[in-house]
């Protein structure tokens, strides 16, 4: 008996393998994890699917890129959406001229100069106005300019709503490429008794500028979808309109919700259409935005 | 390679590597000049530029109170007409401006149990989508990855809302019809106050909506994630954890604040969402009862169905109210983000 019992090891082996239930567990969570991904892929791939095949027609039709809708009837497969794309481009080209140069003073501001109680409120209101609801941001405009400061409905509001939405992100974005900068950059500078706003303006804001650019396109991008200011600040247009302070315009987010009440089925070719060409801008900026990232940034620090 | 201290180039000469400054020897040396180094004065550009950058920043601040004192001062005179109660009343009619009638019961509901059911079924997706991006695919592909995430949120969303209508909703109908049919005796799934043909239930915006907040959920998550000290997951794998385990006792409670964080900005989104759900919701007779197939509007696509009414003063007073309690609520959850991350939170 005692014999036996001295034989034994008096311990167990050291490594025990992995038991068949924890590797059950982590192989399931290992599929979880890579299943979610294939489902987050689902809806945009079966999304740009849809509306390639769809709106393909009428975006290769004879003058979709080249005339308006201007005595096109609803049933007739004919016109096209460049009245809408004018629209689209301008709003948001007049959004941008203002929000970059505020967003980018602000983010200076941020970044160079502030360090105190109120940077601290700057920021987190940068914060709030980014998850401000477009339709918020509509109805201020509408508020402000229109019922109170008594203009017209026109492009220009809906630019004024557009810029709200713009800011922030531009903002953020500006403020995450000077912080790249390195400091060494600007003490050489103080250091050749350069002034801080000759620094800020020739040596930091160039260093960081294909960064910008890239930032300020992909918020181009973002705004020209919103749909929100342009169904309460202007209304619809079907033929073109040079004037962005006066009178109706169309923009591809207001043309498809107008053609979406339209029955026939050139309307709804007319949608699919403009929601491909409205996917085609974004697809563009996002390009451009790429390629200012990735040739611009060459041979900076 | 030495080189001799030269005073007098201390303020002429900007660019001189050693050789040059030895070579200078043999020229002629300025005599006259002033001191080397000016004082401060007169630099009147700093003050102007850094004037410029405090307005850009109090632009921002005002900005937001405008937005606040100008929905405020339109909804007051509506507020006092209103006839019906504000908080509790489901009625919306704005038609008769001697009887205003209108109440935010019914939108909070259909906005807060789309913005809800959207977070619940986005946030357990995108967690696992952030997981897989920083701790199970290959390095090389990470980033690619997160790029094609990324890209749902650059889709518009009056896209979405045309194909979760048009292409998702009647694939969801024989779903919902299921789930109706077993579950009906839940209140989520009970007859709700629209018809199930066509899908334009709170069900399929729902959905919809989950799919348009998944990107910013993900992204702060990830962001989170990826600054999980190397030190404590190395020691998880010291004590033989396997890599789930790994993931549940460091990348997890390291990463919580940021998944909390992330679900709020996304709710903030889901709440204010505006046209996908205005295409997507069927306007409904009479007032819902907390069920996934009610159809109904939301603050923000009751605003925006009625926008192209806005010319009365009264009514409109009415919208705008409506419109400062979405900014309100907004406000809220987009700062209890903030205070759950710390600080910054950075999701595009």
């Amino acid at each position: 008996m005692t014999q036996a019992a001295l034989d034994k090891a008096l311990k167990g082996p050291t490594f025990h393998p992995i038991s068949a239930k924890r590797k059950a567990k982590n192989s399931i969570a290992a599929i979880l994890f890579s299943a979610s991904f294939l489902i987050a892929m689902l809806p945009l791939v079966w999304l740009l699917y849809t509306v390639l095949s769809r709106g393909f027609r009428a975006v290769i039709s004879s003058g979709w890129w080249t005339r308006s809708l201007a005595g096109v009837l609803p049933e007739q497969f004919a016109g096209g959406v460049y009245h809408a794309i004018y629209g689209t481009i301008v709003q948001a080209g007049i959004a941008a001229v203002i929000s970059v140069p505020l967003g980018v003073m602000a983010a200076i501001y941020l970044v160079e100069y502030g360090h105190g109680r109120f940077a601290k409120i700057t920021t987190f209101m940068v914060d709030i106005l980014a998850g401000v609801p477009s339709i918020v941001a509509a109805l201020f405009i509408f508020a402000l300019w229109i019922t109170t400061l008594g203009f017209p409905q026109s492009a220009f509001a809906v630019s004024l709503a557009l810029v709200l939405l713009m800011l922030p992100v531009v903002v953020r974005n500006t403020e995450e490429m000077l912080k790249l900068v390195p400091d060494e950059l600007r003490e050489a500078s103080y250091a050749l008794g350069i002034a801080k706003w000759k620094t800020i303006v020739r040596v930091v804001v160039p260093t960081a500028l294909p960064g910008m650019i890239s930032g300020i396109l992909l918020a181009l991008a973002r705004v020209m979808g919103e749909t929100a200011p342009v169904l309460v600040l202007v209304g619809y247009a079907r033929s073109i309109n040079f004037n962005a302070f006066e009178g109706n315009m169309a923009s591809l987010p207001l043309l498809i919700y107008t053609e979406l009440i339209n029955p026939e089925a050139a309307g709804r070719s007319r949608v699919w259409g403009a929601a491909l060409t409205l996917i085609l801008l974004v697809a563009l900026l996002y390009i451009a935005a790429a390629f200012v990232n990735r040739y611009l940034t060459r041979n900076r620090v | 390679m030495t080189v001799k201290p030269e005073p007098t180039a201390v303020g002429s000469s900007t660019s001189t590597s050693p050789q040059q400054a030895g070579d200078n020897e043999g020229m002629p040396i300025k005599t006259a000049k002033g001191p080397s180094l000016k004082d401060g004065g007169g630099r009147w550009g700093d003050s102007i530029f850094r004037s410029m950058a405090i307005a850009a920043g109090a632009t921002i601040i005002g900005v937001i109170a405008l937005m606040a004192l100008f929905l405020i001062i339109r909804a007051v005179p509506s507020l006092q007409a209103n006839m019906a109660n504000f908080f509790t009343s489901s009625e919306f009619v704005t038609t008769d401006e001697s009887n205003l009638r209108f109440g935010i019961a019914d939108l909070f509901r259909v906005t807060m149990l789309s913005s809800v059911f959207a977070l619940l079924v986005a946030v357990p997706i995108a967690i696992g989508i952030a997981t897989f991006l920083t701790n199970y695919a290959p390095r090389r592909f990470a980033k690619p990855f997160g790029m094609l995430v990324d890209l749902l949120a650059a889709v518009p969303s009056i896209v979405f809302g045309l194909w979760g209508i048009f292409v998702l909703a009647p694939w969801l109908e024989p779903v919902s019809r299921f789930l109706n049919d077993k579950l009906g005796w839940f209140f989520l799934f009970a007859d709700g106050n629209v018809s199930l043909a066509g899908g334009g239930t709170i069900f399929t915006a729902g959905i919809v909506l989950a799919v348009m907040i998944l990107p910013i959920i993900t992204s702060v998550s990830r962001e989170v994630f990826s600054l999980t000290p190397a030190g404590h997951v190395e020691a998880a794998q010291a004590l033989g954890a396997t890599k789930w385990e790994v993931v549940r006792m460091t990348v997890y409670p390291y990463g919580r604040s940021g998944m909390i964080a992330g679900s709020m900005l996304g709710l903030g989104r889901a709440l204010g969402e505006t046209v996908a759900v205005l295409i997507i919701l069927r306007s409904a007779a009479k007032a819902g009862n907390w069920s996934l197939f009610d159809g109904g509007y939301t603050f923000a696509s009751k605003i925006a169905s009625a926008a192209s009414e806005f010319s009365a003063k009264l009514p409109t007073g009415a919208y705008i109210a409506a419109g400062f309690v979405l900014f309100a609520l907004t406000f809220v959850v987009n700062a209890l983000a903030r205070l759950a991350a710390g600080g910054r939170v950075s999701g595009g």
